[in-house]
């Protein structure tokens, strides 16, 4: 474990990637607790997207300026992380355990379990999550909250993680030490989570961090076109982007509007691909050289 | 019976099971709606202002059937069921009093005189019975037959903005979205790959500076990456239009003029899908590539002394095969990635077409739409694992193994 700590430490896309990472979460954590701006406060007396302004000459009010209604961008965007990290996170979360779950049951079984789930999988493979999304979150016009978008998003995309992680433990089945388990009168349930589950902990850990980047993705993704969470805290990064458009602000060059929300989902998803291509490149020996 | 042709009989394996899910992926896009509120009742709430009681029973009634949420007779016909009503009614009481009087006639004998004056007036409530034809409410099973039935006839409603038939909106939009989202996957995906193995193979600067580019462009998600380019080319720099498929002031073009505008206007859509796509296939590949030249296979042929054209068709051959798997996997993916960037340019497409439809929360045509799009992404799904099946040997053998 701890070599294996080491190995990633040494790897410079890991160390980006966490730093990164980090740095959006603590951002996210301890944002709002140091920029005291109420992201909902407006400021009547600027106009709509204000840049920025100058107070007394040298104190700049508002570091990225202001949306159409006058609120603080900056506030906003810290309100947004917030979101959209638990957004990502919760629907991480609900993916891979379902995902997991199947697959290690479709792995180890084998079987006539083993094509049922499998047909299933595939199925929801196929069908576009991103058409799900849609018509469910258009048929839900009142009360859409942040946390029935994450759980939305956690029940479509968990095929994913089912699919790679049965490939895995399908790999395990023949293995000695499973058989040797089973003589010792072991059930199968104590098989899956005490001698399959510890080998792919490091694969589901990496299926995870993948799991809260599409999270995060999805979730962007479908605010975006305005089917976001709504009510009143539940800004996340895409309703900034949603809004922001919306009001025009790509079209009359007000770049403060659109590209820091877009950067920052940017950065975290780039920050979750480098930390999972790092493990990737340390737990799988030959992508490494 | 068809042992004898086992890609034959994978094939028509394969159409069975897209069948299946196609009826899967339409019973989805049936309920799905039905989750937060009767879609019905959100589009009368919002139309109904301003009509009178009758006209807008008419048009709920209008809206049920062509949704095939009410029974309908062989010829036709709304199937009604009288119901009795009960109604609650004011009605307005008028209690008088009888006053009498005594008055004195001429004679001056007394006389009592009796009138009736109004006391007072009282608003009272009371239920009253009164049969009314109510459409009647076909089961959800017989209502999913209904929907089943009307899509396979092409019938996918009207539109509730425009009264448009959803299949004529459709029909617009698919060959933008089609022209747009086919070259722009399959040009991405052979470019990302091409560029992939090639940095597996020279390893080396190319790929220190390949592979961090690739991975940035594939977690840019499709709409930042559109909202970039239509802010820098299309208006800091004014390079390229920022909106449509093709210049509107053009009233009568010519085909050239057609083209040519169109083409203007694909420049930025179709790179902002390319690559990103290619980005993320680059990825993807070069794993594939570096894993492959690890195999026994590689190495045999290197001793033997093959040509390194030789070992590298080799080489691209296998790490191509699961990178076609992963194709047939994600182009669910890709095409809502692709709709979004759509949406960012104004495209004419199904995804412009969606977005307007959620906008002014019309129905049918989202439903339309997510439909056709599940439909596309289930024939592509299809074609590339016939694909898989003609050009893999490994799936070939494994076939020929099953049917013995």
């Amino acid at each position: 474990m701890l070599k294996l700590l080491r190995n990633l430490i040494k790897e410079p896309m890991f160390v980006i990637g966490s730093f990164l990472f980090l740095t959006t979460i603590l951002a996210g954590l301890l944002g709002p607790s140091l920029y005291t701006a109420h992201p909902d406060a407006i400021d009547s007396y600027v106009q709509p997207f204000k840049q920025y302004e100058l107070e007394s000459g040298k104190h700049i009010k508002y570091w990225l300026g202001t949306d159409d209604l006058g609120k603080d961008y900056v506030a906003l965007l810290l309100r947004g992380l917030q979101n959209s990290l638990y957004v990502g996170f919760m629907a991480g979360i609900i993916a891979t355990t379902i995902g997991t779950l199947v697959g290690l049951f479709a792995g180890f079984k084998g079987g006539i379990i083993d094509d049922v789930l499998t047909m299933f999988t595939n199925l929801f493979i196929v069908i576009p999550s991103f058409v799900v999304l849609v018509l469910v979150s258009a048929s839900w016009p009142e009360g859409r909250s942040l946390t029935l978008i994450a759980i939305l998003i956690g029940l479509t995309t968990w095929p994913w993680t089912a699919r790679s992680v049965r490939a895995q433990a399908a790999s395990l089945r023949g293995r000695d030490h499973i058989s040797l388990a089973r003589i010792n009168g072991a059930t199968n349930l104590q098989i899956i989570f005490k001698h399959i589950l510890p080998y792919l902990a490091s694969y589901v850990f990496m299926v995870f961090i993948m799991q809260v980047a599409s999270g995060i993705l999805s979730e962007s993704a479908i605010s975006m076109i305005g089917l976001g969470p709504v009510g009143e805290g539940s800004t996340s990064l895409g309703v900034i982007l949603n809004i922001a458009k919306d009001q025009g602000a790509l079209t009359d060059k007000k770049w403060w509007g659109i590209f820091p929300a877009a950067g920052v989902i940017t950065v975290m998803v780039f920050a979750l691909y480098l930390l999972n291509n790092s493990m990737e490149g340390v737990f799988n020996p030959r992508l490494r050289k | 019976m068809l042992k004898k042709y086992p890609t034959v009989r994978y094939i028509s394996q394969r159409a069975i099971w897209y069948f299946l899910t196609f009826l899967i992926a339409l019973s989805l896009n049936f309920f799905l709606p039905r989750f937060g509120s009767d879609p019905v009742d959100t589009m009368m709430a919002q139309a109904a202002g301003g009509l009178s009681l009758e006209k807008a029973k008419e048009m709920e009634e209008g809206l049920r059937l062509s949704y095939g949420l009410i029974v309908v007779d062989k010829q036709g016909n709304i199937v009604r069921d009288t119901v009795i009503k009960i109604d609650t009614v004011v009605v307005r009481d008028t209690i008088f009093t009888t006053v009498k009087e005594s008055v004195a006639d001429s004679l001056g004998n007394a006389l009592v005189n009796e009138r009736r004056e109004i006391e007072s007036i009282v608003l009272r409530e009371t239920l009253i019975e009164r049969p009314e034809a109510v459409a009647r409410k076909a089961s959800v099973v017989s209502q999913l037959f209904n929907y089943i039935r009307q899509v396979f006839k092409g019938d996918l409603g009207k539109s509730f903005e425009n009264g448009k038939p959803v299949s004529e909106i459709i029909l617009q939009a698919l060959p933008w979205t089609l022209a747009l989202q086919f070259p722009a996957i399959l040009l991405g995906w052979i470019f990302g790959n091409s560029l992939g193995a090639l940095a597996a193979y020279k390893r080396g600067v190319f790929d220190k500076a390949l592979f961090p580019f690739a991975l940035l462009m594939s977690s840019v998600p499709f709409f930042v990456f559109g909202m970039a380019l239509v802010y820098f080319f299309g208006i800091i720099w004014e390079f390229f239009p920022v909106a449509g498929g093709v210049d509107k002031s053009l009233l009568s073009p010519n085909f050239f003029e057609f083209i040519s505008s169109a083409a203007y206007h694909y420049v930025l859509p179709f790179f902002s899908i390319f690559l990103i796509l290619a980005g993320g296939q680059a990825i993807g590949m070069r794993s594939m590539g570096i894993y492959e030249l690890g195999t026994d296979y590689i190495k045999y042929a290197k001793w033997l002394g093959l040509k390194e054209t030789r070992v590298l068709a080799y080489l691209f051959r296998n790490a191509m095969l699961p990178q076609l798997t992963g194709l047939a996997l994600s182009i669910g993916q890709m095409v809502g990635g692709a709709l979004i960037t759509e949406m960012i340019f104004s495209y004419p497409g199904l995804g412009f077409a969606m977005l307007n439809a959620i906008t002014s929360n019309d129905y049918p045509v989202i439903q339309g739409v997510t439909l056709l799009i599940t439909t596309s992404v289930l024939l592509a799904n299809f074609t590339v694992d016939i694909l898989i099946a003609l050009l893999d040997p490994r799936v070939k053998a494994s076939l020929s193994m099953d049917s013995k």
